[in-house]
């Protein structure tokens, strides 16, 4: 660590990695709501459970990019953070928006009230007075890392990064927007949703991935670089008119099929070019870095969102496709893998590089780390797997051959039981992983040897 | 000859443009084209884009040929073909301007951008009144699934053909050999999409 302000990162990590414990409990939970239906339907009901396992996803993938920022831009730009205080008061925000939220979803607070209630649109439940708070929070972040930026060193991934982080508070406004016409709401509703994690969110992935490319392997940033401005270009030439993938069904003109099909198809592009940066960069660089696991986590990363959000995207991308499988089991198996493929690796490979540095100690606890990786993916891909063959089947007796809903679902319990083993799996690799990166490691755990001097 | 001046080799006097060759050179197998390589990328984005297109124009046909057969009767052959001829001559516009900045003649250069922009206007004009013709019919691109397609990939197509003569003013202000090869490759992609538009769309039945 060589700014001192960077050491701010730690505190985002800890509360992100609080939050990621509380949302695979809450998936866990989930999970068992499946083949239990009536478990805790009285004091916890499924859609409540449900929105605190994705808003505390985002909430803490946030946190994570937020941690991120304020790790890496003090090293790019060759200075500290412009004030540490706001970067604390902007975390101060975030949480106590975070614990309003869980308060008033829990105990079903408000309801109805237009400043204290929640909100009811999908992921965008939180209360209005929340929602205000995270723009507040929001500026905040963007002064504080934009003149950041602006009085030191520029290199593309700062570029790249401010741009994204930009981004996700533009978009972000569209959440305050709720017209009346529900076709309205749902398209601007997916200025947020889509727009975020398959254009905005991406900068912010290529940008870190980057970051510990440059740092990991010791390639030279100029060839970095154009790697980098290559795979923001597909991801912003795809993405963007990729969001017609969403307005197929939902009553925007039909030329919108053609529109999402052909450029939703593509979006593979972009993290298909990942995958070969990342490997490229490993094979070219020179570098023994003694951080393995950190580089583990970057090449995993390249490799399940490739499979999660591209493969598995394209899979029911195409209108013709989605007709039947729209809102099936294959969404939530696509859901499940790239999210933990693209956004919750990028975060654990970047916590597990930064932390070494920020707590003081050498790379330690590799292999419980590493092994951590294998038992999450693991437990992921299962997952995926066994959705994938739950939303087949769902897709063909529900959409195909015409059976109600529930008589569909009363067939699939083989495959909820399979999904909550491998989403056990998952929480067990996440405790590891926990385990692994805040508690100290003892003396006699074998480190690598390091070849060349580590930044 | 563009090659050994990449290189570098034949003007040691310019340190500047040593830099950029070896900047050049990180772009791997992308260095070896000419203009900037990111035009490229652009290009192959919009290459696979209408690629996809077309492909789906063919299987929306086989699906129901008898629709797309009778909506193609609709459409102004003269016209598509007027701007054949339109884009082709000003794609070779472009290419003699480029043709012109490499032998150092700045101004040769600028007017036949001029001349290449003119044209781009021109088809524009007649994709206009294409428009305004079908307009006045009462076909618009919900009337089904040949209008769709129509629409979209030539309006699509039209798009970037404003673009492109904006691109071409842009690399005639700023007129640097490379800006020129990266503004004439663009344009050069304009034309091939329309080339391929063209017949699948107005001509193959």
């Amino acid at each position: 660590m060589k700014y001192p302000t960077q050491k701010i990162a730690l505190a985002y990590f800890a509360v992100a990695m609080a939050l990621f414990a509380i949302q695979v409990l809450g998936g866990l939970l989930a999970g068992y709501v499946y083949v239990a239906p009536n478990f805790l339907s009285d004091i916890l009901p499924f859609n409540i459970i449900r929105m605190l396992h994705t808003n505390s996803l985002i909430v803490w993938l946030l946190l994570g990019f937020f941690g991120a920022t304020y790790y890496l831009i003090p090293e790019e730009a060759e200075r500290d953070i412009e004030s540490p205080m706001l970067a604390y008061l902007q975390l101060i925000i975030l949480v106590i928006g975070t614990l309003g939220v869980v308060v008033t979803y829990v105990f079903d607070l408000f309801p109805g009230n237009w400043l204290l209630g929640k909100e009811g649109r999908e992921f965008l439940e939180q209360p209005l007075w929340v929602k205000l708070g995270i723009v507040v929070a929001a500026l905040i972040f963007l002064y504080n890392v934009t003149m950041t930026v602006l009085k030191g060193r520029k290199t593309a991934i700062t570029n790249i990064l401010l741009i994204g982080l930009w981004g996700i508070a533009i978009f972000f406004l569209f959440s305050l927007y709720n017209p009346g016409n529900l076709v309205l709401d749902k398209m601007y509703w997916w200025y947020v949703v889509h727009l975020w994690v398959e254009a905005v969110w991406e900068l912010v992935l290529a940008s870190i991935l980057a970051f510990l490319m440059l740092k990991l392997t010791g390639v030279d940033r100029e060839v970095i670089e154009k790697w980098v401005y290559s795979i923001v270009a597909l991801a912003l030439f795809t993405g963007l008119l990729g969001t017609g993938h969403h307005y197929y069904w939902i009553g925007t003109p039909g030329y919108w099929q053609w529109i999402g099909s052909v450029f939703s198809a593509l979006e593979v592009a972009p993290f298909f070019a990942m995958v070969v940066f990342a490997f490229m960069m490993v094979w070219k660089g020179h570098r023994d870095h003694p951080n393995k696991a950190a580089l583990l986590w970057s090449l995993g990363c390249a490799v399940l969102a490739f499979f999660g959000a591209g493969v598995w995207g394209f899979l029911h991308t195409l209108a013709p496709v989605n007709y039947y499988t729209h809102g099936t089991q294959i969404t939530a198996a696509h859901g499940h893998l790239a999210f933990f493929g693209a956004y919750v690796s990028i975060n654990l490979a970047i916590i597990t590089y930064a932390m070494p540095h920020l707590l003081g100690r050498e790379p330690y606890n590799q292999v419980l780390n590493m092994a951590s990786f294998w038992v999450m993916s693991a437990g992921m891909a299962f997952m995926t797997f066994t959705l994938t063959f739950a939303g087949t089947i769902q897709t063909h007796l529900q959409r195909v051959l015409g059976e109600g809903y529930m008589d569909v679902q009363d067939q699939l319990p083989v495959f909820y039981w399979m999904r909550f083993g491998s989403g056990a799996v998952v929480v067990i690799g996440v405790l590891m992983f926990l385990y692994a990166t805040f508690v100290p490691a003892s003396a006699k755990t074998p480190q690598r040897a390091s070849a060349a001097p580590a930044e | 000859m563009r090659d050994t001046e990449r290189t570098g080799t034949v003007m040691p006097e310019t340190a500047g443009d040593a830099a950029a060759d070896e900047d050049r050179a990180e772009w791997g197998p992308l260095a070896a084209l000419p203009g900037n390589p990111m035009m490229w990328l652009l290009i192959w984005s919009e290459l696979a884009v209408f690629s996809l297109g077309l492909i789906g124009f063919a299987i929306a046909w086989i699906l129901d040929p008898e629709t797309f057969r009778q909506s193609q009767a609709t459409l102004n052959r003269l016209a598509g073909g007027i701007n054949t001829m339109v884009l082709v001559s000003s794609g070779f516009c472009a290419a003699l301007a480029v043709e012109a900045q490499s032998r150092k003649q700045g101004n040769a250069a600028r007017w036949w951008l001029a001349a290449a922009s003119l044209l781009g206007l021109v088809f524009l004009v007649v994709k206009g009144m294409e428009y305004a013709d079908k307009a006045a019919q009462g076909i618009g691109i919900d009337t089904n699934n040949f209008y769709t397609l129509y629409y979209l990939l030539t309006g699509f197509h039209a798009l970037h053909v404003v673009l492109g003569i904006v691109i071409l003013i842009i690399v005639g202000w700023r007129n640097s050999l490379e800006n020129l090869e990266t503004g004439a490759a663009f344009w050069h992609m304009v034309d091939l999409i329309w080339i391929l538009l063209f017949p699948v769309v107005y001509l193959m039945r």
